[in-house]
């Protein structure tokens, strides 16, 4: 036991838990806390609102797959982070948010910059606690760090009175926490994966459907080893990117409303479906009814509440992703004496869409600028995105070839995400090219992180395709609602070029393919992050695509 | 309470006992979009932990992902759904009727008898009881004496201990 402040025991327990990067903005009730900070080697990324500080946090988690921190104040402070809390705990992020709180005499008075967060994160976060003296403190940070990245990941907020931080006490750092109502279980049970295994082996048309957790568990090359086994077509959903190379003969890309056309084709018309580490999200599966129809699915996950939560399965495997995939392999490569050529069938569901036409009038055509970015940038160079249309041309036209390189805000779908975290990201690797594909919309809602990236020098780049609209909904209005475009121009957009110019950052505008690759040349040996400009057309729609309420079956190709 | 088209189910499960457990399971429930028909909570012989107990009309998939859900919670110790058969569930009601009928009032006293209820306190308006039973048998208690004018009524909530050896 040693003798401390609450805030140099805060700051002592994050070093014990090896933080080295802290995203945050400070405040009234953070202050003992940041002067502790100022003694420890832990990086302190100011951010400049709490929502960019908590995705960089989130982005930085990704992909290190390590507890990525953010800090903010009482009050309001608190209040933003919860954005960033609901995106991380939604997309299974390991995050902790430590939010300072009034002292404890007042709490409950609605004094200053007050906050109920615990009330008001209680649905966004895996857990919270809020400290109630100086010597929890430690066990608090503990408790946090290890239930947001064990299990099923996820969000974690501390609210810590101002008071416990500034009070001294005899403190203790645990080793380790127990709990009694949480211990994840990541082994398999072996019943299940012998019937499983089963099912698997009698398979005439296997196909794999990937997700998150093949990524979150780090088990792409049993992933594909088992495709391989059972040369199953493998998709992914948005959270699965990267979980089989993109360039794999097996792949199929993206499965749902903007999959790709062989995904949605191949899919529903498998026998057997092994569903790894996903949990059918509406817009993976399109209507359940014609998604489940003629399939068997076979469902492994880490978290138990996610079987049969939105889909029928036939059976199951409650475990972590790579443990039950090694079960199930060694168990196959003994009983499956069936060989099929139904992979061959991919191609036939391979559609020659035109990606390749570079402009639609005096406009660049995203997908052509999204295929050039893909050719421009190592293999292992890392993309963030935002949400909308740039999310779903990147995530069709830019082809993930690692797990942890492809980073979106597949649950929450919250736009500003991708900046804030590809900043994280940046902070994460700062040797690895970063690139968020970003709309002008997204972009919009948290460029003031670019002050966070100047500042820091994590020279990130951001590709904006521009098309002055919210153009995903735009997309809606045109097709669904009679091009009643309502509350989508945005014709006050700033010049994106003249404002990353404002923050000391490089911008450039581009007008043709040629001039879009030297632009991103330059901004990956550049020592500040870069804005590059992309106009393209406002009616520009993102294709294949499932109409609302349709079955992957009914994706359509073009737009009439 | 009528009018149901199944059983109720019933899960027990144990808690840690601390300022906040309540809110977040009754918040889970509200944001999974799970009715609760009663809950009842108490503390146990370990003052770490409490017992609820939560009654929900459901159907079988809603009720298992209910209890998947509360198991995923932190301060979720254990948790058990309770098979009917093998449980004893008894709810508590409290209820004052207006007896200002001496008629009403020797009805009032003779249900109350025949349920093995308590009267409570009783002066010339009314008769305060304390019956306990099957929730089942409060629901047909509360349809004889709704006649002599129910004034007000209370009751707990189911709570339930499974047969013999077995236990959560």
């Amino acid at each position: 036991m040693t003798e401390m402040t609450g805030s140099r025991a805060f700051v002592k327990a994050l070093e014990k838990q090896g933080v080295e990067h802290i995203f945050g903005v400070s405040g009234g009730a953070l202050i003992p806390i940041c002067d502790e900070l100022l003694d420890s080697d832990m990086r302190f990324i100011l951010g400049r609102h709490e929502q960019g500080s908590t995705h960089m946090a989130d982005g930085y988690a990704r992909v290190l797959n390590k507890v990525g921190v953010a800090i903010a104040t009482s009050g309001p402070g608190a209040t933003n982070v919860v954005t960033g809390l609901a995106t991380a705990q939604i997309d299974s992020s390991p995050v902790v948010a430590i939010t300072g709180q009034v002292n404890r005499a007042v709490i409950g008075t609605d004094a200053f910059q007050e906050c109920d967060i615990i009330g008001v994160s209680a649905s966004v976060t895996k857990y919270n606690i809020q400290v109630r003296t100086p010597e929890e403190i430690p066990y608090a940070v503990k408790r946090a760090f290890h239930i947001a990245n064990t299990g099923r990941k996820g969000a974690v907020l501390v609210d810590i009175p101002k008071d416990c931080t500034t009070l001294s006490g005899d403190m203790v750092f645990p080793d380790k926490v127990e709990f009694r109502g949480y211990n994840p279980n990541p082994v398999p049970n072996s019943q299940e994966l012998d019937w499983a295994a089963k099912i698997l082996s009698d398979a005439q048309r296997p196909v794999i459907m990937a997700g998150g957790g093949v990524i979150a568990s780090g088990a792409s090359k049993e992933l594909v080893e088992m495709a391989e086994l059972l040369m199953a077509p493998t998709a992914t959903s948005l959270m699965g990117k990267g979980a089989i190379p993109g360039d794999h003969p097996l792949a199929l890309g993206l499965c749902g409303m903007h999959g790709t056309m062989q995904a949605n084709m191949i899919v529903p018309k498998s026998d057997v479906l092994l569903v790894v580490g996903a949990r059918f999200s509406d817009r993976t599966t399109g209507k359940i009814a014609d998604f489940t129809a003629n399939t068997r699915i076979v469902h492994i996950d880490i978290d138990q509440s996610e079987i049969d939560k939105n889909v029928e399965t036939v059976t199951r495997v409650v475990g972590d992703a790579k443990l039950a995939l090694q079960g199930l392999i060694d168990r196959v490569k003994q009983q499956r004496l069936i060989s099929t050529d139904w992979h061959k069938r991919i191609d036939e569901f391979r559609c020659v869409f035109d990606y390749e036409t570079e402009k639609n009038g005096k406009y660049l055509r995203a997908p052509a600028v999204v295929r050039a970015l893909r050719e421009e940038m190592p293999r292992d160079a890392i993309v963030t995105t935002e949400v909308g249309q740039n999310q779903m041309w990147a995530a069709l036209h830019y082809d993930a070839y690692e797990p942890r390189t492809f980073f979106t805000s597949g649950g929450l779908g919250t736009m500003g995400w991708g900046f804030p975290a590809s900043i994280g990201a940046k902070a994460a690797k700062p040797d690895v090219p970063v690139v968020d594909i970003a709309g002008d919309g997204s972009f919009g809602m948290t460029e003031n992180s670019m002050a966070t990236a100047v500042e820091e020098e994590l020279p990130v780049i951001v590709v904006v395709l521009n098309n002055n609209v919210l153009g995903m909904v735009a997309q809606w209005q045109r097709l669904f609602y009679d091009e009643r475009y309502s509350a989508v121009k945005l014709k006050g957009n700033p010049d994106f070029v003249k404002l990353a110019e404002a923050y000391g950052a490089e911008g450039v505008r581009v007008e043709s393919l040629d001039h879009f690759r030297t632009a991103v040349r330059r901004a990956k040996e550049a020592d500040v992050p870069t804005v590059i400009d992309v106009p393209i057309h406002p009616d520009e729609n993102v294709m294949p695509m499932v109409p609302p309420g349709m079955g992957l079956n009914d994706t359509l190709w073009e737009a009439d | 309470m009528g009018g149901r088209l199944m059983p109720l189910s019933t899960v027990a499960f144990l808690v840690e006992n601390q300022p906040g457990v309540l809110f977040k399971v009754s918040n889970l429930f509200r944001r999974r979009g799970f009715n609760i028909e009663s809950i009842a909570v108490g503390a146990v012989e370990d003052t770490r932990y409490a017992r609820m107990t939560i009654s929900v009309d459901a159907d079988t998939k809603t009720m298992n992902n209910m209890v998947d859900q509360l198991d995923k919670m932190v301060e979720v110790i254990k948790i058990k759904r309770l098979d009917p058969l093998r449980t004893i569930m008894r709810e508590l009601l409290l209820v004052k009727l207006s007896t200002n009928d001496p008629m009403a009032r020797e009805d009032a006293l003779r249900y109350i008898n025949n349920q093995h209820g308590l009267v409570l306190d009783i002066d010339e308006e009314n008769i305060m009881a304390e019956v306990t039973g099957e929730p089942g048998e409060l629901d047909q208690f509360l349809e004889y004496v709704k006649s002599i004018g129910i004034v007000e009524m209370s009751r707990t909530g189911i709570t339930a201990l499974e047969k013999g050896r077995l236990q959560l």
